[in-house]
């Protein structure tokens, strides 16, 4: 298929200043547009601090909130449109989310594989049992997992590496063309967040899927994402080809978000690095 | 590689605050006749010396916390301590803490021995204003009067950067960022010889981050105090501590001065944590480590990295490597990094 995957067109999102009691509106999502291309799969970064407005994109990429303002069209159907569950159905075996925390993403009290079963028969309609475990099977082989080594286990049992591939195969049974992964790796241990990052990349490489990585982590961004969007409360102030931009950004809340990573060289003094001047790196909010 | 700035191997450090020994503590419980041991700190032994940041390092489960909740001599069932001692040096006088009278560690916490914790919010009293909390937590340890403390709280805010404003407000009205930093303050008030920061700076944003740390930093170097950083983020090692020790499922697998563990891992562990660190600017791919992190009620024998070690030979799967010094200042538990003294 050609022509645009995604198109966000300039999208505001708001919320409160309704009610008698609120004080305030906030605007999260200011008048952002991007659009992703059907014919080539990429990574693309959204970063920025908190309350930037990242996962309230995510949310309306997921179609989870509609926008205050503009449009946001998935091949070229806009998203206010989708009324019935068929669409609704269609539109969510394409679009995936991936969250944050694995640990909370599923019920301790059930087992894995039912999870992965449930997404096969809801999400993507298969119909046989023999035909859904197919499908799950696939779907973990991706993400370098197997059903038998899963079959029957609580999340309990699993570590934070494990369950994030888990929900990333879940994810991928429906055969989704968009992934949305807010923070993926921020609740992964040091050893295992290299595996769920290379994942990403070899999910775009391999499947063609594209991703939108949400995160705080320049670094990674750097590492496997093609372009980035830096946002600050709600706005996009500098977006491109990830490597540029970070190489050299031009706005200045993406240099001091660059300033701010933490290099992982030791300086030969201990703290050298951090005294640059502590009063100025908080950001307000007010 | 390390020079003579290290102290001497097996010999003890001239102002060791802190002498942790062989310290073991395990969660144990029993349910329905079943008895269940989890070793969650296994044979522990470091020193931390006067005016100096160590940091710990370890993913989840690893047995970070604790530790210094042992260290902290925090435990509660059934976090039990089996055995190891935990000697703190306070000035002119040496305590156990372990064996310390509840009269002695009231008398000692927060006056010698503070905390900064993750979340701010835990140690902020929500319905209290900020002022309040300071006089609940610091007030008793000072033996001052009322204005006198609120000076002394007025002018160390200030060294801190912080309005004296905070005082009036609320916890839930102030960032995240400020409540971490009038969590700093209050931890640091009464000037405690020692203090125990448990990821500290975890739940905030990067930019907010470095502000964070650059004060952690600049109020330590200004008490003199002993820091003991635990976090599992490499990067924030780097830039703070002195010196750092790497644990893994329970055990303590390498400790240095953090330029030499950075410059020249020793354990296989460290060196993939290292390795995988991403930087900006770099897209060279990054190699993942097999396996996943033990539980530590079924450790495996042998090494407890064995099973993800790239470098495991029989000998790993059958012997618990010792820490053993492979340069000054420098040890590390691994046969396969010290193989003279594996033969």
């Amino acid at each position: 298929m050609t022509g645009p995957l995604l198109e966000i067109d300039h999208v505001s999102r708001s919320f409160g200043g309704r009610g008698l009691l609120s004080r305030r509106r906030v605007l999260a999502v200011d008048d952002i547009s991007l659009c992703l291309d059907s014919a080539r799969a990429e990574v693309l970064a959204v970063v920025g601090e908190s309350g930037s407005g990242k996962s309230t994109l995510a949310r309306l990429i997921l179609n989870l909130l509609s926008p205050s303002q503009g449009q946001i069209r998935f091949r070229g159907l806009d998203l206010r449109r989708i009324r019935d569950t068929r669409t609704r159905q269609e539109f969510m075996k394409a679009v995936q989310p991936v969250f944050q925390n694995p640990f909370e993403a599923f019920n301790p009290m059930k087992r894995i594989d039912r999870y992965l079963m449930a997404t096969a028969a809801r999400v993507a309609g298969v119909a046989d049992d023999a035909a859904r475990q197919r499908a799950a099977e696939k779907a973990l082989n991706d993400v370098g997992l197997s059903l038998a080594e899963i079959r029957g286990r609580f999340p309990h049992e699993l570590s934070g590496g494990q369950l994030q591939r888990i929900a990333i195969a879940r994810a991928l049974i429906p055969g989704p063309s968009l992934l949305v992964a807010d923070e993926p790796v921020s609740m992964i241990d040091a050893s295992l967040r290299a595996s769920i990052v290379n994942l990403l990349r070899d999910l775009r490489d391999r499947l063609a899927v594209s991703v939108i990585y949400i995160t705080h982590d320049l670094a990674t961004a750097y590492y496997v994402s093609d372009r980035i969007l830096i946002m600050q409360r709600g706005r996009v102030v500098e977006s491109g080809v990830a490597r540029e931009v970070l190489d050299n950004p031009q706005h200045p809340y993406s240099r001091l978000l660059k300033q701010s990573v933490l290099s992982p060289d030791v300086p030969a003094n201990p703290g050298a690095r951090l005294r640059d001047d502590p009063s100025t790196t908080e950001v307000s909010h007010a | 590689m390390s020079t003579a700035l290290a102290p001497a191997p097996a010999q003890a450090q001239p102002h060791a605050v802190l002498t942790v020994s062989g310290l073991r503590a395990y969660y144990r419980t029993s349910l329905f006749g079943i008895n269940r041991e989890v070793r969650a700190v296994d044979d522990i032994s470091l020193e931390v010396a006067a005016n100096e940041i160590y940091g710990i390092a370890g993913e989840s489960s690893s047995g970070k916390s604790t530790l210094i909740r042992t260290i902290a001599a925090a435990t509660k069932p059934p976090l039990e301590v089996i055995s190891g001692s935990v000697q703190f040096s306070f000035g002119d006088r040496d305590v156990n803490i372990l064996r310390a009278r509840p009269r002695e560690l009231d008398a000692m916490r927060w006056r010698n021995l503070s905390y900064i914790m993750q979340g701010s919010m835990n140690v902020l009293n929500p319905v209290r204003r900020v002022q309040q909390t300071f006089v609940d937590f610091a007030f008793r340890h000072l033996g001052q009067t009322m204005p006198e403390f609120l000076r002394l709280v007025r002018d160390h805010l200030a060294r801190l950067h912080l309005e004296p404003d905070v005082l009036e407000a609320f916890p839930h009205q102030l960032s995240g960022g400020m409540r971490q930093r009038v969590t700093i303050a209050l931890a640091t008030i009464c000037r405690p010889e020692f203090i125990i920061a448990d990821e500290p700076t975890t739940a905030l944003d990067v930019v907010v981050q470095k502000g964070v740390l650059a004060m952690i930093h600049a109020v330590q170097r200004e008490l003199g105090s002993s820091i003991i950083f635990v976090t599992h983020d490499m990067a924030v090692h780097a830039n703070l501590t002195d010196r750092l020790g790497i644990m893994y499922a329970g055990r303590l697998v390498e400790e240095g001065r953090t330029f030499d563990i950075f410059g020249a891992p020793r354990h296989p562990y460290t060196a993939h944590l290292i390795a995988s660190l991403p930087r900006l600017g770099d897209t060279a791919p990054k190699p993942a480590l097999p396996g996943t992190p033990p539980n530590l009620a079924e450790p495996p024998a042998g090494c407890r990295f064995h099973p993800r070690c790239p470098l495991a030979h029989a000998r790993c799967r059958r012997e618990v490597p010792e820490m053993e010094w492979v340069a000054p200042g420098h040890r590390v538990a691994c046969f396969a990094a010290t193989p003279e003294r594996a033969a």
